[in-house]
């Protein structure tokens, strides 16, 4: 086991090490913006911990803000949860593991562990880079959150400190990579009629759902184009 | 919610999204790697996303208004399209908010 590391595998930590210090630092927002939500410091501090999934925990806190049920909340989240799926399946070939490891793999499996993962060539850098990212932002995100809880539990009236404002603005900053397909331009302007329409009617929670209902609507119903075009991971 | 009632939202979702995960791992590859599965999985995270951004920023209750959220989310995408980090892009978002605010605006 004391073999050198490669040069691929340090490369692959490295780059983990930094998508996990980017990312475990946006863990001080969420942590902030959860307990301004309604949530207790031990809820947010829990939700990181056992959810672990920054877009599912974004949702379901805003759900939560808006007043809306715990159905409404557990289903959105869980939707958004559902790429983590496709990411599983991706990724649990490429590190061929058994028992607890892959349990263990399974729940750092997030946008960002397995997108380190899926760059590398060299089969012990792509897994190098999926443990690296993973129990990197897993460690970072999770002290992060407890920091912006502790924070957020402090600073009064968050919408004095635009609180309310950078949680669409983590929404955006979110789904922009995601915006580079025409597809995904398109659904964006759909789910952005979709929500605004029904606001104003439904509960709080329901707009949202909606919005990816007419994507699921669009998925099935849309030809398949002749080759997938790169870019959305 | 009451506070019991979030306990359960955070203990269910969480059961939930592990099990999203294992599923991946655990479910036979061929049945997940259909183009229209996957095609549908990334439109219906664009569309969930899209619909946040939106409820986060113009809804008030079950009004949708224009205040200080809408300058702060366009400040955000200016920063977005420029590349700036994460971290960065929340924070002159909630800065914007957050000024106009102590103007006396929104």
């Amino acid at each position: 086991m004391s073999r050198p590391r490669s040069p691929a595998v340090s490369a692959a930590v490295r780059q983990g090490a930094g998508v996990a210090v980017a990312t475990g630092l946006y863990g001080i927002s969420f942590g902030a913006l959860a307990v301004v939500a309604g949530l207790s410091v031990a809820q947010t501090a829990v939700l990181s911990l056992l959810l672990f999934s920054g877009g599912s925990q974004f949702a379901l806190i805003g759900v939560v803000a808006a007043g809306g049920t715990p159905l409404a909340a557990v289903t959105t989240s869980s939707l958004l949860g559902v790429r983590n799926t496709l990411y599983g399946a991706v990724v649990s070939p490429l590190l061929g593991l058994r028992g607890w490891r892959r349990w263990a793999a399974a729940h750092l499996t997030i946008d960002e562990s397995t997108a380190v993962a899926v760059a590398q060539r060299d089969p012990r850098a792509v897994r190098a880079g999926f443990w690296a990212t993973g129990l990197g932002v897993f460690v970072l995100w999770n002290a992060c959150t407890l920091l912006g809880a502790l924070a957020g539990d402090a600073l009064g009236d968050p919408r004095a400190w635009g609180l309310d404002a950078a949680a669409g603005a983590a929404f955006l900053a979110l789904v922009w990579p995601r915006l580079a397909t025409r597809s995904g331009r398109l659904v964006a302007g759909l789910a952005v009629l979709v929500a605004a329409a029904l606001v104003p009617v439904a509960p709080a929670g329901v707009p949202v759902l909606a919005a990816a209902a007419a994507a699921v609507v669009v998925g099935l119903l849309s030809p398949a184009p002749g080759t997938r075009t790169g870019g959305d991971r | 919610m009451t506070p019991a009632a979030v306990w359960l939202t955070v203990i269910v979702a969480s059961v939930v999204s592990l099990g999203l995960k294992l599923a991946g791992h655990y479910v036979p590859q061929h049945w997940l790697a259909t183009d229209r599965v996957q095609r549908t999985s990334v439109l219906v995270t664009v569309a969930l996303l899209v619909a946040l951004v939106v409820v986060q920023t113009f809804a008030d209750g079950t009004a949708l208004v224009v205040d200080a959220r809408l300058p702060a989310l366009a400040v955000a995408a200016v920063a977005l399209a420029l590349r700036a980090p994460f971290v960065l892009v929340i924070v002159l978002a909630a800065a914007t908010a957050a000024g106009l605010r102590a103007l006396g605006w929104g």
